[in-house]
């Protein structure tokens, strides 16, 4: 059972999800929607929650990195954006369904733009991925700037460093009077990311995913073979750029606050972590990244360490030089090895042509 | 006239602020397409060694070419010790050099403090005209300038530049001919660090030391020298120029932010134009 498991987090894209996924989906879900909350305190539920918010975050540059091959340092730009957004249109519409979608889709939007001029100028590797973290430190500069009483959004102040405080809670939307609560958020955020793993993995597994691998593997091979690389490429980027404001919009829904630190250099540096830590070439590992790094440093604020950032530099430059797979796909050969040593066969050997 | 000069002041100033901050980045993109994103921390360190040094009574003529000598030592320590394992996986050397960055901030900030560093400088004000500007801006513009000289001298006419700019030109040719490209590597990341040590040494008269000052510079940093493309020179001449022209202007007549927003926005237009920077189509040149 946990064999096939493995086996198909390994090798998760073009085969379609086998019956035994399926039934860890469910399995998951069970546990952490109906189980789970049971044995939960608010607090510790509200602590929960952040971790599958930023798990939304994780898949979407898991997605982008793992799956289409670029390495982008700055989906904080669209993570940001999109609490920005939601804070903003929210404060000034009074109701948030419509500023919900539109955390989503402006930050859609954006990448729409970004990606034409980075995906269609041809930007190799190294150059992609400082201008996306380039666009980051500038939006995060340009929000940071906003503290003037003249930066104002219809009736809402930017704030500037201090951001912006006492965003509303999401109201149920066909009955505006009710706002979400703390375990209703809990909710929300498991269905979404849920929701969001089952999407990329199915998308993966589609004609669309398949020639997104195919384009991460060789570019010009899928080139030749008549498929426009850069249309797929920017799909994904908008399709990524998507999943992040969508994570923004949460993170703001979660915390009721927005802050020019969604964009900061210490978030880009920590999604990056997450994913590496995790395994980038499998979508169930950057949110166990997420749950073991914001565990971490939870842990370490206990523990008085008071330098986190030192920690974390020390395990990105770990995961780079020792562990390049990342945890879940190390794991996953472990026990694939194990489990064949046991039935006999060739541990090298592959069950593939 | 004043203002005439006003403009050809804020002009220089912006352009040698960027050379500072990106040349020694732009080396070590010239010699290994790799963007060392410790960039930031490095210039930190500079300012660092130099607060260090002159608190210890050093003069600050002294404590600035100091402060560039031990980011330099700083930085072969880094080569050896993470980046020589990374040679030909680019992605992962910006990743590598990004947890370097994150520790250099941990450290500095657990050995020195989350506060801000200042030290003065004895040059006053410089009256020209009607128009007075502080006296260590001429220093930085004169420091940026001497810094361009001297890597073009070295590169140019010493025996180890003829070695540097082969090894960056074709690395497989100058291995076959005997160099030993690990060590030109080093020596180069070496080099390109302690440009960057000074230069983040310049800076501190002016505008201090704290252990996130570095996010200050990057931005600009990484646009000047990817829009600069791979010849670290005539890239750092020509992408400093524009964009500390642009940069110049803007803060002067708006805001110093407005002016990064729409260096940024210029940046991202050109690099739709030329993908490999404004050098990417020279074959020879430094």
């Amino acid at each position: 059972m946990l064999w096939f498991l493995f086996r198909d987090f390994r090798r998760p894209s073009g085969e379609r999800p086998t019956v035994v996924w399926w039934l860890f989906v469910v399995a998951v879900a069970g546990v952490l929607l109906v189980w789970l909350p049971g044995t939960l305190g608010l607090a510790e539920m509200l602590d929960l929650s952040v971790v599958f918010v930023l798990a939304l975050l994780a898949l979407s540059m898991s997605f982008l990195w793992g799956y289409s091959g670029m390495l982008s340092f700055g989906q904080t730009a669209y993570f940001g954006l999109g609490g920005y957004v939601y804070a903003v249109s929210a404060m000034n519409l009074g109701t948030t369904t419509v500023p919900f979608l539109l955390g989503v889709l402006l930050p859609m939007a954006f990448a729409l733009v970004v990606g034409y001029f980075i995906v269609y100028g041809r930007l190799s590797d190294v150059y992609f991925s400082v201008m996306t973290l380039v666009i980051t430190l500038v939006l995060n500069k340009a929000v940071r700037a906003t503290s003037g009483s003249q930066y104002v959004v219809g009736d809402v102040r930017l704030g500037g460093q201090n951001g912006i405080p006492g965003v509303p809670p999401l109201q149920v939307p066909w009955d505006p009077a009710t706002a979400l609560f703390i375990d209703d958020v809990y909710y929300l955020s498991v269905i979404l990311v849920l929701v969001a793993y089952v999407g990329l993995r199915l998308a993966l597994a589609s004609r669309f995913g398949r020639v997104l691998v195919g384009v991460r593997e060789n570019e010009k091979r899928l080139a030749l073979l008549g498929y426009d690389p850069r249309r797929y490429k920017l799909g994904a980027f908008v399709i990524a750029g998507g999943l992040a404001g969508l994570s923004g919009t949460m993170f703001a829904v979660w915390g009721n606050f927005v802050a020019p630190e969604m964009f900061g250099l210490q978030r880009a540096a920590e999604v990056i972590i997450w994913v590496i830590v995790g395994g980038k070439a499998t979508l169930i590992g950057p949110i166990v990244g997420v749950g073991l790094i914001q565990y971490l440093t939870t842990w370490l604020g206990t523990q008085g360490v008071g330098q986190v950032t030192l920690v974390l530099g020390i395990v990105l430059i770990a995961a780079v030089l020792l562990f390049r797979e990342g945890l879940v796909p190390t794991l996953g050969t472990l026990l694939l090895r194990l489990t064949r040593l046991r039935r006999g066969d060739d541990p090298n050997k592959r069950d593939e042509p | 006239m004043d203002t005439v000069f006003t403009y050809l002041y804020q002009v220089g100033f912006a352009v040698s602020i960027l050379v500072l901050i990106s040349l020694g980045l732009a080396l070590i993109f010239g010699m290994m397409k790799v963007i060392n994103l410790a960039q930031g921390e490095f210039l930190m360190l500079g300012a660092y060694f130099c607060v260090l040094t002159s608190s210890m009574g050093a003069p600050l003529w002294i404590a600035i070419p100091v402060a560039g000598v031990l980011v330099g030592l700083f930085g072969v320590v880094v080569e050896r010790t993470v980046i020589q394992w990374l040679y030909g996986r680019v992605l992962d050397t910006l990743l590598a050099t990004w947890g370097v960055s994150l520790l250099m901030i941990g450290i500095v900030t657990t050995v020195a403090g989350p506060q801000s560093h200042s030290i003065s400088s004895s040059v006053g004000r410089v009256v020209v005209g009607g128009f007075v500007v502080p006296g260590w801006s001429m220093v930085i513009i004169a420091g940026a300038v001497l810094m361009l000289l001297a890597t073009y001298l070295i590169l140019r006419f010493t025996n180890l530049g003829l070695i540097v700019r082969g090894t960056m030109q074709n690395p497989q040719m100058a291995r076959a001919l005997g160099t030993n490209t690990s060590m030109i590597y080093m020596l180069t990341f070496g080099f390109g660090s302690a440009l960057t040590g000074l230069g983040g040494a310049l800076l501190v008269p002016l505008f201090g030391a704290s252990p996130t000052m570095g996010g200050l510079y990057i931005g600009k940093a990484f646009i000047a020298v990817i829009s600069g493309g791979p010849l670290p020179l005539i890239g750092t001449m020509s992408a400093s120029g524009l964009y500390g022209s642009i940069d110049g202007v803007m803060s002067y007549l708006f805001s110093p932010v407005l002016g990064e927003i729409i260096v940024l926005l210029v940046a991202i237009v050109m690099l739709r134009l030329l993908p490999s920077g404004i050098t990417g189509g020279m074959r020879k040149g430094i």
